[in-house]
């Protein structure tokens, strides 16, 4: 049985300007413990099938199952780590952000802050727990909310472009630190990106959307040793076929 | 590191110059108005008994802060403003975050807010005296009343302010409805709340002074100030308006600054 499975999904968002289809028959099924990209142009609906997954959105047609269960809103399977940097809790320590989900459990105060502190460990934030997120660069207060969305133990983790309001460099960091994270955690991610090198760096296998609105194009799955050299040859070539796939090779990137 | 960060944010502040010449700056506008004050008292532009010189109006603060008669006036005066505001807080930001949470109540409710908040709080004194009689319930009432409407506003406000991804987040993370209220609602709407109850508390203060004028209470600056007025007592109108500007500053620095320090400073959250 899949871990994750996607039938035919369909959405439409109502609103004021009229009927906005967001998404129209996603389907995909993944494993448990599998690095998942979604690549495809913006606007394509990556967010609305990343919402919808976690719950936050009900679709008009088709359902979600974890685990062989239909997903209806959002739990605690599954941990979500967002695009905005403005998601942590801009009251709570490094720490108390993390340790949030298991506060919402019931944890005891001295076990829950153990083990964000282990989390935070995780991320190498260790020193920064006692820091509110304001004192925090956009790097690390994402490494903060990837920590809070593993620290309850959720078996799925659910991101919507973590990075892609980090500089380059940063960038390269936080790839190499979410596949380290990921091999020492197995737990089954999906990542959603538009940016094909970074699918080619995480992911065992990449689902490309067609453009808005969105279904699934076809999937690539990455066959590459890890940790993966992103300036060897099958590297490029596997970047140059997604580019392919997204029709944007013809636009010189 | 943060902490050394911060460190070095202060030493760039003008906080650092030397406390001593921070009370300088100040006091600088206190001192020229002051001096152009003396000026005119000696002048002898008025009858002293009008205008009189700095040194009588402190004769005279001095002279009733130890008959006591000073401190009695302060103290019912605070208790009335504590009374009011204390309930335009409790009924204040409960209102403001119910209309927040709720289509229906905001529906029904934000008309009614908009029209009674502009409206001057003294226009309601009349209304209130008939009610109430004269005394104590009326002035208590109407600082209740007129304080709540910026601090029902404001926390309306906050709570439309807070940030979708804060609730999805804490929802992902198992959060009920009551702990997403305690825990997400609450604290993502405190800059505002706060607001509003520093703009609840200087209405209070303005609309007290009034009603105690008006509601024949034995005891109160704002009675104390308006019974001056009678006897041409400036120097105890005078003393009464110094006692009034300290009572303000003191809960402004020692009570708002000091809530704010705590919370939304330390949050980076300051609106
Ligand atoms: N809340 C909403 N209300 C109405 N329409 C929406 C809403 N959210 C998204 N849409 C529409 O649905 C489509 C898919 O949006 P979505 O945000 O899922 O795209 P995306 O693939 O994540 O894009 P990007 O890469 O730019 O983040 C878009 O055309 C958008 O206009
Ligand atoms: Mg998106």
């Amino acid at each position: 049985m899949p871990h994750i499975e996607a039938r035919d999904i369909s959405l439409i968002y109502d609103t004021p300007g009229g009927a906005v289809p967001g998404l129209r028959g996603v389907s995909f099924a993944m494993e448990a413990s599998e690095f998942l990209c979604i690549v495809g142009p913006s606007g394509c609906g990556k967010s609305t099938l990343l919402n919808i997954i976690a719950g936050f959105i009900t679709p008009n047609v088709g359902e979600i199952r974890i685990a062989g269960q239909p997903v209806r809103g959002s739990g605690m399977d599954r941990g979500v780590v967002f695009q905005d940097f403005a998601q942590l809790f801009p009251w709570r320590t490094a720490l108390g952000n993390v340790a949030f989900g298991l506060e919402m459990k019931g944890v005891p105060k001295a076990e829950r802050e153990a083990t964000a502190l282990e989390q935070l460990r995780l991320v190498k934030l260790e020193h920064f727990a006692k820091s509110y997120p304001h004192h925090l660069s956009g790097g690390m207060q994402q490494r903060v909310a990837i920590a809070r969305a593993l620290a309850y133990n959720p078996a799925v983790l659910l991101m919507d472009e973590p990075f892609a309001a980090l500089d380059a460099l940063t960038r390269d960091d936080m790839q190499r630190l979410l596949a380290d994270v990921w091999r020492t955690t197995r737990k089954t991610v999906i990542y959603v990106t538009h940016n094909v090198a970074e699918a080619v760096y995480l992911a065992d296998r990449v689902v490309v959307m067609t453009p808005h609105p969105g279904t699934v194009k076809t999937e690539v799955t990455i066959k590459l040793p890890r940790p993966r050299d992103p300036l060897s040859v099958e590297f490029l070539d596997y970047q140059k076929e997604l580019l392919r796939l997204l029709g944007q090779d013809a636009k010189g990137h | 590191m943060h902490d050394v960060a911060r460190a070095s944010d202060i030493a760039l502040t003008p906080a650092a110059a030397g406390p001593l010449r921070r009370a300088a700056r100040n006091a600088f506008p206190f001192v020229v108005v002051g001096a152009i004050w003396e000026a005119v008292a000696h002048a002898g532009l008025f009858p002293p008994r009008f205008f009189p010189p700095l040194e009588t109006v402190a004769a005279t603060l001095a002279r009733l802060t130890m008959s006591g008669v000073l401190p009695h006036h302060a103290l019912d005066t605070i208790v009335r403003l504590i009374a009011g505001f204390a309930l335009a807080a409790l009924f204040g930001v409960t209102i403001g975050i119910v209309m927040g949470r709720s289509r229906r109540a905001e529906d029904i409710l934000l008309p009614l807010v908009s029209i009674g908040a502009p409206i001057p709080g003294l226009a309601y004194a009349p209304l209130f005296l008939l009610w109430f009689g004269p005394g104590n319930v009326p002035a208590v009432a109407l600082v209740a009343f007129v304080s709540a409407f910026p601090i029902i506003y404001n926390s309306w406000t906050g709570v439309k302010a807070v940030k979708d991804i804060w609730l999805r987040s804490a929802q992902a993370m198992g959060a009920n409805d009551r702990r997403l209220f305690r825990h997400v609602i609450v604290p993502g709407a405190l800059p505002y709340i706060v607001t509003g109850l520093r703009l609840g508390l200087a209405q209070a203060w303005r609309i007290l002074v009034g009603i105690e004028m008006l509601a024949a209470v034995p005891w109160g600056l704002g009675w104390l100030i308006f019974g001056a007025q009678e006897f041409l007592n400036t120097d105890v109108m005078l003393a009464g308006i110094v006692v009034i500007a300290l009572i303000g500053l003191a809960l402004e620095k020692f009570v708002f600054q000091r809530l704010e320090e705590l919370t939304v400073v330390r949050w980076g959250m300051l609106t």
